[in-house]
């Protein structure tokens, strides 16, 4: 057997495969190989068991599916979000606009991977239709309503969809430890995610200051339009925390709030203690601020959700 | 590692030409399936960049996990420390961006490594010493240089250690420091050269098939490219000096 020669002949019809093989070296682990001598025996059942993992349908627990259709959800009401500001007319100026297609990209990226993953237990792609993107649960007259027309407006929105998505997969991670591989991929998501969400509240300082966004510093006196790259305390409750729905939420606990230094909870983001850690007595110097900056807080899913649902239409099952 | 198995000589643009760059073609196929000869003895070739005898070993399990985060913010806490102390911050005008940034950024990683050493206690390995004799801290293109590698390799980092983790709430507070790296890791990017959160080099950048492509369709992934422990030690290393090198080779 040309082992090599069949990889290569998959390779010109499944561009995708080395994304579908484990790497070589959990493989190995995976077939108890690690440090042994592979024998010529042994070669058939390497090789058909390389290839059930990389096309071979496997069943996924219920945790699993729900913490990634949840993760897939959102990745839906961003892309289309942001490939919704990309096609209105004025909306993103021609300076900004490859970093708001990179964006798009990146979320349909994680679209396609998350598919994969959950294969037939995907959420099917539920359009463009179902967003309300006004905040108004189908109306269309909720307080976001122009949002494809002002750009501060559009980058505050976009601001709470992405930090509302870096929570939701910090907190649905320690339920995808029973499959390494979708942990990984998760976690590869989720930072990038936060990458978004440090460009846009860097985007949006320049538009609140009218300068050069990388010339303007964070305002802590008015953290609603001037962020910090980082969520500084609960952010004074984000881009818009008088409207209804509130992006107070966003920054704010969910559920439970509270517990102790080895259990999962979900503190507001203006939480300075981590792990029974007292970070503001630990280090020297540390302020409420800079120990609150210095950890991001997870969200659990039926508090995401709660977020999400503003700004889908009523009759949808999304985020339900 | 024996020999790795001859490969076609295809080239992008013939009709033999895999799809995909020819390096992931190779990091499959090197893995010591010589299969002429069949042979796979001990893959034990990742270290070959660590000092042997006199690195310090970060330990196995969760605090071997931990010790590696704390060796690394510990590196980025002193890196911050030293900028701080150098001409390029020291001449920022007060109420500037990037004075604001560089106190933001030295505070946090200090946490971050203090909040380790806690939660390490008696386990905690000793305090490293650093050796930035490679960066000039009076030059801004240096100094935001640097600070960009150390973030990106914070996240890589992060996220590849993720799957060794045992402990539900130690994986969710790993979650919440990796995102504030990848939060300052998109900053600098963006000081050095605007709208670069997000580069090749960090992500593998998703390309839809065309303009009309629906969400999903296209080529790449929009992932993060995780890096395995013992990746990250060869680069954090060359970081330390002798005595204070690393070795994450028991995280597994």
């Amino acid at each position: 057997m040309d082992f090599f020669k069949l990889i290569s002949d998959i390779e010109r019809v499944d561009p995708e495969i080395y994304d579908r093989l484990d790497s070589r070296r959990r493989v190995f682990r995976h077939f108890g190989l690690a440090g042994k001598t592979l024998t010529a025996a042994m070669l058939p059942n390497l090789v058909s068991g390389v290839f059930q993992r990389a096309y071979g349908q496997t069943t996924l627990n219920p945790d699993i599916v729900a913490v990634l259709n949840l993760a897939l959800s959102l990745e839906y009401l961003e892309y289309y979000y942001y490939d919704s500001g990309l096609k209105a007319t004025n909306l993103i100026p021609a300076a900004d606009r490859p970093a708001f297609e990179i964006i798009r990209n990146d979320e349909s990226g994680h679209i396609k991977v998350l598919r994969e993953a959950l294969g037939a237990a995907a959420i099917p792609d539920p359009g463009r239709a179902t967003f309300d993107y006004s905040g108004g649960k189908g109306s269309g007259t909720g307080p976001f309503a122009a949002a494809f027309g002002n750009y501060a407006l559009y980058l505050g929105v976009a601001q709470s969809f992405v930090d509302t998505g870096v929570r939701a997969y910090k907190g649905g991670a320690t339920k995808l430890m029973s499959n390494k591989d979708i942990l990984e991929a998760a976690l590869n998501i989720h930072s990038v995610e936060a990458r978004h969400s440090s460009h846009v509240r860097t985007v949006r300082r320049g538009v609140a200051a009218n300068a050069a966004a990388i010339t303007v510093p964070g305002n802590l006196a008015d953290l609603n339009k001037q962020p910090k790259s980082w969520i500084s305390g609960t952010d004074n409750g984000g881009p818009s925390p008088s409207t209804t729905p509130s992006t107070a939420a966003v920054y704010g606990p969910g559920v439970p709030a509270t517990g102790g230094p080895t259990d999962l909870f979900f503190p507001a983001d203006s939480n300075t203690t981590q792990a029974g850690v007292d970070l503001l007595t630990n280090t020297a110097g540390a302020t409420a601020a800079s120990a609150s900056e210095a950890f991001d807080e997870a969200l659990d899913a039926a508090t995401v959700k709660t977020i999400a649902r503003n700004f889908v239409d009523a009759k949808s099952t999304l985020f339900v | 590692m024996s020999s790795i198995p001859s490969l076609p000589p295809v080239g992008p643009g013939t009709a033999d030409a895999p799809l995909l760059p020819r390096r992931s073609f190779l990091r499959y196929s090197g893995a010591g399936l010589a299969v002429g000869g069949l042979l796979l003895a001990g893959c034990d070739d990742d270290n070959d960049d660590i000092t042997p005898g006199g690195t310090i070993d970060v330990g196995s399990g969760d605090t071997g996990v931990l010790n590696y985060a704390y060796a690394l913010e510990q590196l980025e806490a002193a890196f911050y420390a030293k900028v701080k102390e150098g001409a390029y911050y020291k001449g920022l005008a007060g109420g500037s961006l990037e004075k604001q940034v560089f106190d933001d950024l030295a505070i946090h990683e200090q946490i971050h490594a203090d909040f380790f050493k806690k939660v390490l206690d008696t386990k905690a390995i000793k305090a490293l010493e650093p050796d930035f004799s490679t960066i000039k801290f009076d030059d801004r293109n240096s100094v935001l240089g640097a600070a960009k590698s150390f973030e990106d390799l914070g996240v890589a980092a992060y996220n590849g250690a993720g799957r060794y983790i045992q402990t539900p709430a130690y994986l969710l507070i790993a979650g919440k420091i990796v995102s504030v790296e990848a939060r300052h890791a998109a900053l600098i990017r963006d000081l050095i050269n605007y709208n670069t959160f997000v580069g090749s080099d960090v992500v593998d950048l998703f390309t839809p098939t065309n303009a009309t492509s629906a969400p999903g369709v296209g080529s790449g992934t929009g992932k993060e490219k995780s890096m395995m422990p013992t990746d990250v030690v060869n680069m954090a290393n060359k970081f330390l000096k002798d005595g204070s090198k690393i070795s994450a080779s028991n995280i597994k």
